[in-house]
């Protein structure tokens, strides 16, 4: 995790991408071994992505300046501009807007997960990076949005880009903290 | 310059974390001869004094221990209850310890719920709109600075009225948490933080925010 964050000057932490796409590579095999099909393995890296994610946001609002997002597209130009930027090192372009505003694409041209994989025939139907969907599902349900993240292209499956579609699903008002609109 | 305290409440508003960063206040201890000149009543598992006030011991103020041995609640080191005991000519003289009664965790539990809602009401009675809650509160003797997250989680520190830096000291204690707190597996969300790293980062946040006053940007 190339982590170019603000934890400032000679303290940052960064470290390679390499160990985090090796330790990523690792866990995913291990749960293609334990599961047998993909679809369940797909469902694990989304739920250890959202365990991550719930508690990922906290120390990326703990670091960066970011303030509280009203309107999607906002959203959307932080999760790309700022935070990838932070966690991964790359920042994805941001594509193909819905008419009503509620939905849109990461086009991520080099996903450092992916830097060193095959994917084997008998995997088609694994979302090597499903994990980056949890995150992003669980980080925003803690600032009170709940979307709805999936891949919908894959270079790894042949597709020229890897592209990330977020739909806004809707503001979660339950818990809402006072003070807040 | 001091730091009294720090508490870390939920979004649900419960207290997840409390630290007292003080000593305790001075006690005072007293022989007494019969009849004692203070007035004492009980209140809340404690025996306070209710009226008379003379060499350091004030009204407000709990029995701690008599004769040396701390008291138990409303009752004696020996399990007699402190006022019979203290009505009993036979026991005299008798020295007798006083102080200003300490928060229970309970208690601490309550004043943290209290607060949660105080909050609430602050931005809601806000004749402006798009108001916070309560991000400072005033007293003579301290003043409390509460700082909320995104998402709901507040951090709110007790410190001295003249100390300078809190709010850097506030943002300070929200990366101690999602560094020491989240990051650490074993912890779970909203859970109250046990967290021996957690401990050791804040009481040196606070320490450096005593000495130094404003901390620099992100450090």
């Amino acid at each position: 995790m190339a982590r170019q964050g603000s934890r400032g000057g000679a303290e940052s932490k960064k470290m390679s991408s390499e160990l985090f796409t090796l330790t990523y590579g690792a866990l995913v095999t291990q749960l293609c071994k334990d599961y047998e099909n993909d679809e369940d393995v797909n469902k694990q890296l989304d739920k250890m992505g959202y365990n991550i994610g719930v508690r990922l946001i906290e120390d990326f609002l703990a670091r960066s300046n970011v303030g509280r997002c009203h309107d999607f597209r906002e959203t959307a130009d932080v999760i790309a501009k700022v935070a990838f930027k932070m966690y991964l090192g790359i920042t994805p372009s941001i594509t193909n807007w819905s008419p009503a505003g509620d939905e849109f694409s990461l086009i991520l041209e080099n996903n450092p997960l992916v830097d060193f994989v095959e994917l084997p025939d008998n995997h088609s139907s694994l979302i090597y990076s499903n994990l980056l969907c949890g995150v992003l599902r669980g980080a925003l349900e803690m600032v009170q949005m709940a979307v709805d993240v999936k891949f919908v292209q894959d270079t790894l499956k042949g597709d020229g880009v890897t592209e990330i579609r977020m739909k806004f699903i809707r503001r979660i008002e339950d818990n809402l903290p006072a003070g807040e609109e | 310059m001091a730091i009294f305290s720090v508490y870390v409440v939920n979004k649900a508003g419960g207290l997840i974390y409390q630290l007292d960063h003080y000593a305790p206040r001075a006690e005072s201890e007293k022989t007494f001869g019969f009849p004692l000149e203070l007035v004492l009543r009980p209140h809340d598992e404690r025996v306070l004094v209710a009226f008379g006030q003379r060499d350091g011991v004030r009204v407000g103020h709990a029995v701690l221990a008599i004769n040396g041995l701390e008291v138990n609640g409303r009752l004696t080191a020996d399990g007699r209850d402190v006022l019979e005991f203290l009505s009993s000519p036979a026991n005299f003289p008798v020295a007798i310890r006083f102080g200003r009664p300490r928060l229970s965790s309970n208690e601490k539990l309550m004043l943290a719920s209290m607060f949660h809602s105080l909050f609430a009401i602050g931005s809601q009675l806000s004749p402006e709109p798009g108001s916070s809650g309560i991000e400072m509160l005033e007293t003579d003797t301290f003043k409390l600075h509460c700082f909320q997250t995104l998402t709901g989680i507040k951090f709110v520190v007790l410190a001295d009225p003249r100390q300078s830096g809190i709010d850097s000291l506030l943002r300070k204690i929200y990366e101690i948490y999602s560094d020491f707190a989240l990051k650490n597996p074993f912890y779970s969300l909203e859970m109250p933080i046990r967290c021996e790293l957690f401990d050791q980062h804040l009481k040196l946040a606070l320490e450096v925010a005593e000495k130094a006053g404003p901390f620099g940007p992100g450090l």
